[in-house]
């Protein structure tokens, strides 16, 4: 196998880490206002998040996908497949990070909120100043497994025509018959990927502020 | 006679049905040291979050410096509660000091006693640090104001508690057994501080299962026993013989080492 098939396995993991980067993103603040909304004690807000969780939880992400790409031309919006992709894997996401952060937050010690209460924070500041930042770090280690299962999810984005790295993996490997090789580089630019967000989560989680050193 | 600090007037607390505190009548004399006393889950924390409203008392009025904590009286005699901000401001008066610290684990000594000056009141970074730092040299702390609570000792957490609470200028502060969490070799440097500050004139309310530290610094002892107060007065009036017999049941039992002290 040449070095310049190689070479294009990992342009193609641009596509892998773009968009599982960009849908962690959107996922995370998503994830939030769902956990808001599961911990708000209104079943007004509580309810449509609760549903939004099951559903995304409870049906395989491919189908997901499927049903993204085709349902939106379906009402009209013709947008390109790289944003259904990232609408789906967003909102699958989404509901995954919010469970994460909904334990999160209701693990966060009473006591740190009743001192805040003490010392005059809103209900607003005692949210964004206390809660937020210690069930951020609560999570983290979760938010970081998130990240990595994302990323390998992301090779279900090639049924919507979009060549990241196992599909292109995939044309090569009809077009070169050289499939053991090729899957198995694939599979090597994976494990790097994964392996990098794994120990730079490491790092991370160690350098949070207040951690143990 | 002054107006007390806080009075408390037939103050119930339930929790569901249960009855927890009832008939509680109280007044916190202004910068004495007042001390609650009395056999685990007597109420004796119930009723300092009371005072801190950190509980809703079910029933009574509690009002600190003249004004109504969270519930007053409205023209109909009925109890009504004030408004979230009302009891903020009225609530601003009061410092609390809790057992187990509960120092915000994400901020340094530092943040943790400027954060409320910043956030709430305000107050420009800078000056913010400045005076919070002030508060952490009076508490003895100033080589640990960028610590993290993970990295201080429980001894010196209390005191950054203490600095925190302080940092907003309380009228009142409460403390909740601020020194049983602690290993006993570092109560002392927190009963040392709190010494100072009641020398300084503050009111403060404190429970404590050191009846050496109540019977010698406090002014005014409470002893409650299931959820009543039995007796209020000066240290050497309620610890004088002969005791009230569940007084001198509580000393004997669960006391040894305060009860040997008085004997
Ligand atoms: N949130 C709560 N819900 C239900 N019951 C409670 C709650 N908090 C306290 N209690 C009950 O109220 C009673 C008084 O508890 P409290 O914590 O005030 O006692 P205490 O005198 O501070 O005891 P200790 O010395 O052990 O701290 C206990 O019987 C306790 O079980
Ligand atoms: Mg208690």
């Amino acid at each position: 196998m040449s070095f310049k098939l190689f070479n294009l396995l990992v342009q193609a993991s641009a596509w892998t880490i773009g968009i599982s980067a960009i849908s962690i993103a959107i996922g995370f603040l998503l994830a939030l206002v769902l956990s808001a909304a599961l911990l708000s004690g209104k079943a007004l807000y509580r309810r449509p998040a609760e549903f939004f969780i099951s559903f995304f939880r409870g049906v395989p992400l491919l189908v997901q996908l499927l049903l993204i790409y085709n349902l939106l031309p379906f009402i009209g919006l013709n947008v390109p497949s790289i944003v259904a992709a990232i609408i789906g894997m967003s909102l699958c996401t989404a509901a995954y990070q919010a469970e994460n952060l909904r334990g999160g937050f209701e693990s966060v010690p009473r006591g740190l909120v009743e001192a805040a209460d003490m010392v005059g924070f809103t209900p607003r500041q005692v949210f964004l100043r206390i809660k937020v930042p210690i069930a951020l770090r609560l999570t983290f280690p979760a938010l970081v497994n998130e990240a990595i299962m994302i990323l390998k999810s992301s090779s279900l984005v090639s049924v919507v025509g979009i060549v990241e790295i196992t599909r292109m993996a995939q044309d090569l490997a009809s077009s070169t018959y050289l499939p053991i090789e090729i899957f198995s580089s694939a599979a090597l630019i994976y494990l790097v990927i994964c392996w990098s967000v794994a120990l730079a989560g490491r790092f991370g989680e160690r350098a949070l502020p207040g951690g143990a050193k | 006679m002054t107006l007390p600090a806080i009075s408390v007037r037939k103050l119930v607390k339930r929790f569901g049905q249960t009855p927890v505190l009832q008939d509680i009548d109280l007044d916190i004399p202004e910068g004495k040291v007042s001390c609650l006393i009395g056999p685990s889950g007597s109420g004796k924390s119930t009723l300092l979050r009371c005072l801190a409203f950190l509980e809703e008392a079910s029933e009574g009025m509690i009002t600190v410096n003249g004004e109504a904590l969270g519930f007053f009286e409205n023209a109909r005699n009925e109890r009504e509660r004030l408004p979230a901000g009302q009891i903020r401001t009225v609530r601003s008066q009061i410092g609390m000091v809790f057992q187990q610290f509960n120092l915000w684990p994400h901020m340094t000594a530092l943040g943790n006693v400027s954060e409320a000056l910043k956030t709430v009141h305000k107050v420009p970074k800078k000056e913010a640090e400045a005076r919070a730092m002030a508060q952490l040299v009076k508490v003895g702390l100033e080589n640990r104001a960028g610590h993290y609570p993970s990295q201080l000792s429980g001894g010196q957490q209390q005191r950054v508690a203490i600095a925190r609470a302080l940092a907003l200028s309380p009228k009142i502060m409460l403390f909740d057994e601020p020194t049983s969490a602690l290993d006993p070799e570092l109560t002392g440097e927190v009963l040392t501080v709190m010494r100072d500050l009641a020398a300084e004139g503050m009111t403060m309310v404190v429970v404590s299962h050191e009846i050496g530290f109540a019977a010698t610094i406090g002014h005014q002892i409470s002893f409650l026993d299931q959820g009543r107060l039995i007796l209020t007065g000066a240290p050497a009036t309620v610890f004088a013989k002969p005791r009230h017999p569940r007084l001198e049941q509580f000393l004997d039992t669960y006391l040894d080492r305060g009860a040997s002290m008085l004997a």
